[in-house]
């Protein structure tokens, strides 16, 4: 099964992530890391494929995949 | 089932646990991340030399891990000259933005790229100065709102926009110029690509490259991260479109 | 081997420093310091070193920063105006601490001024040789053979410092030949050590954790703690002042002056000496630091003046030895300007004006 691990703290809320993946399996959360932004939260991981589009795109280098 | 094996892991090209100071949606970090993965890929990250220019590239200094120096504004061709010259094995890439590079050091950038200087130019072009507050840049697009052009870049008194590659590309010396993004994921994998390619023409000796990065700045722009890329891919990239200007080296094979 | 040959003041400076080691020079066309670059051109190719025209001043010396921070030896040179454009690259080494070393072989002023010969650059060169109140070693020589020699050691001076070092030369000594004794050519093992010493800075590729950075700006209180630390070093810098006194001995009426001048003075003082007035001099060699003891430490009850004699209008030293002297005598002036070179009878008939009403 894949998976995707985001460092929350290094999120800005961009939202990059969000529309670059096929699946649709990340979106913005409610919650708030220390600087303030709504970071990205992996959401029925169950259909994460593992592309890494997500980590790709993401500019702060904060998702890492595994497949 | 198969076990499971990382398939994406953060470069060791940007500092462990560093988050970068750019702006939510800015994709200078992106290039930086993409920069570090290059030059890993190339196992060249114990020999790889950033020139840094003046602007929000200056953020970058806390964001990666190896040699660096900061120019003056506009003069990082200069300074890469002066230590790719005394240092030739290094592997030597100057990060400007448009105001660095077609501004202010528009000189420095013309004449290295004309000696054919063996370096590599990283140029973030987002059409605008970022770090001192959103000023029109030589890259701004007619009509464009900036904090020096309030009622929008106007021709008849500021000029039009300078397309850097395609200006270059009336040089000699040049090995290779190409213009990418990094708005979609497709899009960074090609950045990086098109960075590798021309770290290893530096390494094999074949002159002057650049890579032009079209690209955005949501916080100047005054939009959100998702619309600063429709206004990206409507608006600059029928400006400044994406491609291939020069590659010698596949004019060879 | 020391060797004595028969030199132009430009190319005895340039061969100098390609024997201190320098293995890149970076510079730009201007009158009167051509023949350094072009000496350089057909030089440094034969020691394995590289010669870059730059396309202005202002990449020329960003090209020496660039290359002097991979701890290589390496030189530019220019003259007054291009020396004005330089002010960027000075003032990035003072801030980055980058050994860098370079010549200004003077002209006329301000502005594009006169292609010929003139000290109007002293002010420039001894206070703000570019934005932040940095400092450096500035020597000035008044011959050819102290040209090579002050070329040669400004090399040790700036690794030493880490700190920019200016040879501030002008138009006359450029253009001149002199007999030279030139100092040996540094061996590759010498300059491997020099380079050896600054390997954990210079910018060349480092292994993971090991980055050098050169920065010339900071953040935080980080760029104080730089200048304090620059400070500091300043204050080492008595040991380094040079100056020559001639026939001070029992001298009444006492020169002031530096590089060309001082040799027109010397001249003078032997003409004055001839006619039984006792005249000596004060040359500051080292003009930054700047030899304030010497006028400081007069003797005021037996000095009844001061003479500077400077080629720029208004005079510059001046503000040096004014400072010094703190009116305890008389300094008068002599001065040409704009290209327009001192002469002996005009140093000394100013002289005597001021000697007929003090002495």
């Amino acid at each position: 099964m894949a998976r995707i691990e985001i460092t929350t703290e290094a999120c800005k809320s961009c939202s990059y992530c969000v529309i670059s993946c096929p699946k649709q399996c990340i979106e913005i959360s409610d919650k708030v890391n220390s600087k303030g932004y709504l970071y990205a939260a992996s959401v029925r991981p169950e259909d994460c494929i593992g592309c890494a589009m997500c980590a790709q795109i993401c500019p702060e280098s904060a998702i890492e995949v595994w497949r | 089932m198969a076990e499971e094996k990382k398939v994406y892991t953060r470069t060791k090209g940007i500092i462990e646990g560093a988050v970068s100071g750019f702006c939510p949606g800015c994709m200078h970090s992106t290039i930086h991340k993409i920069i570090g993965e290059a030059a890993e890929e190339l196992g060249q990250l114990d020999n790889l030399v950033r020139v840094e220019g003046v602007g929000c590239c200056g953020l970058g200094q806390f964001y990666v891990t190896c040699d660096e120096t900061i120019a003056a504004h506009g003069r990082a061709g200069a300074v890469a000259t002066g230590i790719k010259r005394s240092s030739p094995n290094s592997l030597v890439y100057t990060y400007q933005g448009d105001g660095d590079l077609a501004a202010i050091g528009l000189a420095e950038t013309m004449s290295a790229a004309n000696r054919g200087e063996n370096f590599t130019v990283i140029f973030v072009n987002n059409g605008i100065y970022g770090m001192t507050g959103g000023q029109m840049a030589p890259t701004t697009l007619v009509g464009m709102k900036s904090t020096t052009t309030p009622g929008g870049r106007n021709p008849e008194e500021h000029g039009y926009p300078m397309h850097m590659s395609e200006i270059l590309n009336q040089l000699t010396a040049p090995y290779y110029i190409e213009r990418v993004s990094c708005d979609t994921p497709q899009h960074v994998i090609a950045a990086r690509k098109a960075i590798k390619k021309a770290f290893q023409y530096q390494l094999d000796g074949k002159g002057y490259s650049i890579v032009e990065i079209v690209t955005s700045c949501p916080t100047n722009w005054g939009l959100d991260p998702l619309k600063s890329l429709d206004f990206l891919r409507e608006k600059m990239f029928e400006e400044y479109p994406l491609g291939v200007f020069r590659d010698e080296g596949k004019k060879l094979k | 081997m020391a060797e004595r040959v028969f030199m132009k003041g430009t190319e005895a400076i340039a061969e100098a420093a390609v024997r201190a080691g320098c293995r890149f020079f970076a510079g730009y066309p201007i009158t009167p310091q051509n023949e350094i670059p072009e000496y350089m051109a057909r030089r440094l190719p034969e020691v394995g070193g590289t010669f870059v025209q730059g396309e202005s001043e202002v990449a020329s010396v960003n090209m020496l920063y660039g290359a002097a921070s991979t701890g290589i030896r390496a030189m530019s040179s220019s003259s007054s105006c291009g020396i004005s454009l330089y002010s960027e690259g000075v003032s990035y080494c003072a801030s980055a601490r980058i050994p860098m070393v370079y010549v200004n072989v003077q002209r006329g002023g301000p502005g594009i001024g006169a292609i010929q010969p003139a000290q109007q650059d002293y002010l420039q060169a001894t206070k703000a040789s570019g934005n932040g109140g940095f400092r450096m070693i500035v020597l000035a020589p008044d011959s050819v053979q102290e040209c090579v020699d002050m070329v040669y050691e400004a090399y040790d001076l700036a690794e030493r410092d880490q700190n920019p070092v200016l040879v501030l030369t002008d138009g006359v000594m450029g253009t001149m030949m002199e007999p030279v004794v030139l100092p040996p050519m540094k061996t590759d093992e010498e300059l491997a050590a020099c380079r050896a010493k600054f390997a954990d800075r210079a910018i060349v590729g480092h292994p993971l954790g090991q980055q050098a950075y050169c920065r010339p700006g900071s953040v935080g209180d980080g760029q104080e703690k730089v200048n304090i630390e620059a400070a500091a070093m300043y204050e080492t810098w008595d040991k380094d002042i040079r100056v020559e006194e001639y026939m001070m001995d029992d001298a009444e009426i006492v020169f002031a002056a530096y590089g060309i001048s001082a040799r027109i003075s010397r001249a003078v003082i032997r003409e004055l000496r001839a006619e039984g007035i006792k005249a000596g001099m004060i040359r500051p060699i080292t003009i930054s630091p700047f030899p304030y003891d010497s006028f400081r430490n007069l003797d005021f009850n037996r000095v009844k003046g001061i003479i500077d004699v400077e080629m720029s209008i208004p005079a510059q030293m001046r503000w040096d030895i004014d400072y010094a002297v703190q009116g305890k005598c008389p300094v008068h002036e002599v001065l040409r300007s704009g290209g327009q070179l001192l002469t002996n009878d005009q140093v000394k008939k100013g002289a005597m004006e001021f000697i007929k009403e003090v002495l």
